[in-house]
């Protein structure tokens, strides 16, 4: 600890956030909503730098600041998909806010600050800097959420979210004391040497806030049945922010959440891998079932990402190297694909307004083919149809669950992925059997073309080219299981 | 045989072509005529190319040819792995021959969306010739699974009134069938450590885990063959599908089903094949006489050759599982046959639905005196189908019952009614559609075949007649492979029998 500079270079990513962040809150408070495209391009270029950063710093697993920060491949590959989404969801509101007029430079601010406390998260290394970055990302993202001020849809998602999370981050908290109160210490490295070296059942107190710690971060993955703020969240916020909602943070907690249960908690897995697999289970269920008869296309998204949830949760609770990996593959995966969908449903304007139901993709085949084509490749591919990306993300997280001897487990979420089948393949039908309604108002917009250009090339060609993302993901699995 | 790779090329040259007809650009009427004439030079050079496979393989071995292998995917150990054999071999065939004609069955019914549909079919094609030349499992997988896209968009866009219900059904039906494969194929992995197929036939799997992963096989196998009681998703797909998609169904997309069980069920899990067959025997009687009694009854064409084929079907099954050589040899006869003669039926049934658009069995009659052509062409295939000596039919069927009377006579004797019961449904069709006396008045102005429709039925005829008279070219090239898949299963099942009798 006395020479610190070298440390400082191992959280370059989180400084040039934290800077970045700062310099152009000031700018944004002097020039005011003018500077609201230059602030958001220079946003983007400091999350992409921050990424920059955090793939350049190849040294192994690092701990610093007394423990409390490890920096490690696992932390690089999941920060990567958060700066990659959150920078995304940057680009992805430039058309919506413009047309709607709610461009500020608070936007793209706040969502650099959420990153920031994302990329904190998943470096935690101690349930106290789990808290921090937990609230920072979370206290950003409830501002986001209400962000367009004169809709009352808004204003009631940012608050719903703003309650049910504050409920949550208190049964975070209360897990945590109770595991420090029982095991006497909020280190990750100092409780699993705690844990790994009693022979006997461990303490019930232990055990009861570990219960806590899960359902808190539960909510935050958005995993039932902790799942009911997602839905009204998803409809309410405007749908570059739902766009961000489905991505960073989701890929953030999922991360954050597969270091707790393997990294501290690992040596209690038989008491945490039934509670996985049950919240996987319900997830999976219910993210099938419900989303069938949802008419509302943000709505319908909201179930899908619930069940996706469910199935990287498949991969956790098989806790091996290979579960890990599965999770890792799983969340790459669904941001291209989720990128994509929401690209698509940006696009969904009549008149020069947003529309947001089902039917009014009708006949989307004529009057759009290209978007229609982009729109079922997602679909497709969420459904787990190969050979499309999809498929392959289910694959390497069931392979796990079976490894594991998880048959029940597989099964179950072979077959609920043929339910959820049924109304992806809805969508599909409404854009391909239909016959056509309105035509959505052209052009899309340039860069929301460009994304979903590459994101549907990405999930078709990924059946070709996965080794070097797979390896990524091994590499950042297998740091997990240092000990 | 030549060096460079051409069953990668056979599979992916419609992939190319579906890339070209994508690219096309402009008006619409020439953007349709592109579209067809680039589908059909597409899958007729397939075909061509694919001819080479056949005039290159070598009958005097039962192991793969033509392999190719690259690394895939290095972490699960899975690699693009190519091969065919004597079993694989002439299915690649089948389905290079009938894409073509099928893009030909098209070219006037189809005239919405042209483009979007020939892209359809030719990575159907793509898929189905990669399933039957696909050597690594999750290969086979992808390939198997991926059909289903184009086959869904296929029924669902250019299908009849009812298509989107029998869409859903099929995509659904077989997905469920195919995830517990899938489950399976995992287990596989984990207890063989390889996907390869090559190894995975050398190796032996402890007979308890068979068991449970020839159920799951069978989850899947038996709703693409499809067996009684997880056919009903065929009439409904057959009656909505676009005529090229019933025949795509009825001639390759059943035979996959089928060719599972002989690839995978039979030589992998030979204990329980062995211990399953009578169940297998009594599925496959039962649907043999139920649906041809089902399809006695029907008033609709399609969904009567639809019936029918669950039949044919049966028999494709039961050969498989007595595991003879006539048996095993008349089953992969009987399916070749099958793919050729249902799918000039469902053809057949497409010329009238062109011009009058109506399936109704009862809309027509005396058809012989406006269609002499058409009538002597159903006349082949209709006789094909029940099993007429001359014709594909009868050397599959009869090669199958010698088989299956070799295992249990009673069987045999079963399986024989659905012969009587064929040749009753199938002429009762016949003369209700093409004899009696010409009276409905829109009959009246029909017109007999088109060149281009003699060019799609001259290829189909020619191969009824040529498996039914001379089937030896055909069972030449499966001798080899069909002899060592059953010497294989009988050693495996010694050895399993000596274990047991050991561990008393």
């Amino acid at each position: 600890m006395t020479d610190a500079l070298p440390e400082l270079t191992l959280i370059l990513p989180e400084l040039i956030l934290v800077c970045g962040g700062m310099a152009l809150l000031m700018v944004g408070a002097f020039t005011g909503d003018r500077s609201y495209h230059s602030v958001s391009w220079v946003s983007v270029l400091v999350i992409l730098g921050a990424g920059v950063a955090a793939s350049a710093t190849t040294e192994p697993r690092t701990t610093l600041f007394g423990d409390q920060f490890v920096v490690d491949a696992f932390g690089h590959f999941m920060k990567w998909l958060v700066f990659i989404g959150s920078a995304l969801a940057i680009v992805m509101s430039f058309g919506y806010n413009r047309r709607e007029r709610i461009g500020r430079p608070e936007y793209p601010i706040l969502i650099v600050f959420a990153t920031l406390g994302m990329s904190m998260m998943i470096s935690a290394n101690d349930l106290i800097s789990l808290y921090v970055g937990l609230e920072l990302q979370s206290l950003a993202l409830y501002v986001i959420a209400a962000f367009r001020r004169d809709s009352a849809r808004s204003s009631e998602a940012g608050l719903k979210y703003f309650v049910l999370g504050a409920l949550s981050s208190g049964m975070l908290l209360y897990g945590c004391s109770m595991v420090y109160g029982f095991a006497g210490s909020t280190g990750f490295e100092t409780l699993a040497g705690l844990f790994s070296r009693a022979d006997a059942a461990p303490e019930i107190g232990v055990v009861v806030g570990l219960v806590f710690v899960i359902a808190g971060l539960a909510f935050k993955i958005s995993a039932v049945p902790f799942h009911m703020w997602t839905p009204d969240v998803y409809q309410g916020a405007p749908t570059p922010v739902t766009a961000f909602f489905a991505i960073a943070p989701k890929v953030a907690a999922m991360a954050l959440f597969v270091r707790v249960l393997v990294g501290p908690f690992f040596d209690l897995f038989q008491q945490w891998q039934q509670i996985v697999v049950f919240i996987a289970i319900l997830s999976m269920i219910l993210g099938a079932l419900a989303a069938i008869w949802q008419t509302n296309i943000k709505r319908l998204l909201a179930y899908s990402s619930i069940g996706h949830v469910g199935f990287a949760l498949v991969g956790l609770a098989a806790g091996s190297t290979d579960g890990v990996r599965g999770v890792a593959i799983y969340m790459a995966v669904y941001l291209v694909m989720t990128a994509g969908t929401f690209c698509c449903v940006l696009a969904m304007r009549q008149n020069g307004r947003m529309v947001e139901n089902l039917t009014d993709l009708a006949g989307l085949s004529r009057n759009a083919p290209l978007m229609a084509l982009a729109l079922a490749i997602f679909m497709f591919s969420m459904a787990g149809i190969p050979p499309l990306a999809g498929f392959f993300s289910k694959l390497y997280v069931f392979l796990a669950a079976v490894d594991a001897g998880l048959y029940t487990l597989a099964v179950i979420g072979v077959l609920t992925s043929v339910i959820s089948a049924f109304y992806y393949l809805r969508i599909v039908k409404i854009m391909y059997f239909d016959e056509p309604a309105e035509a959505f108002d052209k052009p899309m917009g340039r860069s929301l073309a460009a994304i979903v250009a590459v994101s549907s090339v990405l999930v078709v060609a990924f059946i070709a080219f996965q080794t070097p993302i797979v390896r990524a993901a091994e590499v950042a699995a297998a740091v997990l299981f240092f000990s | 045989m030549t060096d460079w790779p051409i069953l990668s090329l056979v599979i992916f040259l419609p992939t190319i072509g579906a890339l070209f007809v994508f690219l096309v650009r402009g008006d619409a009427r020439i953007v349709a005529r592109n579209a067809r004439m680039t589908a059909l030079w597409t899958s007729l050079i397939t075909f061509v190319l694919s001819l080479g496979i056949w005039i290159d393989f070598d009958t005097s071995t039962a192991a793969f040819q033509f392999v190719e292998r690259a690394d895939w995917i290095p972490i699960l150990g899975a690699s693009y792995h190519l091969g065919v054999d004597g079993i694989s071999m002439l299915f690649v065939i089948l389905s290079t021959f009938l894409t073509p004609l099928c893009v030909l069955a098209s070219w006037e019914a189809i005239q919405t969306r042209v483009k979007e549909y020939m892209i359809a079919f030719l990575l159907l094609e793509t898929f189905m010739v990669g399933m039957f030349c696909a050597l690594d499992f999750v290969l086979f997988y992808i390939f198997f699974e991926g059909v289903l896209i184009p086959m869904f968009l296929i029924i669902g866009v250019w299908g009849g009134a009812n298509r989107v219900y029998a869409a859903f059904k099929f995509f659904l039906y077989t997905l469920t069938g195919s995830v517990l494969m899938l489950v399976a194929i995992m287990v596989i992995y984990f207890d063989a450590e390889t996907t390869d197929i090559v190894e995975l036939l050398r190796l032996g799997f402890d007979p308890d885990l068979q068991i449970w992963l020839w159920l799951a096989f069978f989850a899947s196998f038996a709703v693409k063959v499809p067996m009684w009681p997880v056919h009903t998703w065929l009439p409904d797909a057959h009656v909505e599908a676009p005529t090229a998609g019933s025949v795509i169904l009825a001639g390759i997309l059943l035979k996959m089903g089928a060719y599972g069980f002989l690839r995978f069920s039979l030589p992998m899990l030979p204990v329980a094949s062995d211990f399953f067959a009578p169940l297998i025997f009594t599925l496959s009687v039962i649907a043999i006489v139920y649906t041809s009694l089902v399809a006695l009854a029907q008033e609709d064409m399609k969904k009567l050759i639809a019936y029918s084929s669950v039949a044919h079907m049966g028999f494709v099954t039961i050969g498989i599982f007595t595991v003879r050589t006539q048996g095993v040899e008349g089953a992969i006869v009987q399916m070749l046959s099958h793919g050729v003669i249902s799918a000039a039926l469902f053809l057949c049934v497409g010329v009238v639905y062109d011009r009058l658009h109506s399936r109704e069995i009862s809309r027509y009659g005396g058809l012989v005196h406006r269609m002499p052509v058409y009538a002597a062409v159903f006349m082949v295939f209709m006789l094909g189908s029940v099993g007429l000596p001359g014709t594909s039919g009868f050397v599959g069927e009869f090669l199958v019952l010698v088989g299956a009377f070799q295992v249990n006579t009673w069987l045999a004797l079963l399986a024989t009614t659905g012969i009587v019961l064929g040749a009753a449904y199938m002429l009762y069709l016949y003369r209700r559609v093409i004899f009696g006396e010409l009276t409905k008045e829109d009959l009246k102005t029909m017109t007999d075949l088109s060149r281009r429709e003699i060019a799609i039925f001259a290829p189909l005829v020619a191969a009824t007649l040529w498996m039914g008279v001379w089937p030896e070219p055909f069972l030449d090239v499966m001798h080899a492979s069909v002899a060592n898949l059953i010497e294989n299963y009988e050693v495996a099942l010694r050895a399993a029998d000596a274990v047991t009798v050991a561990g008393r």
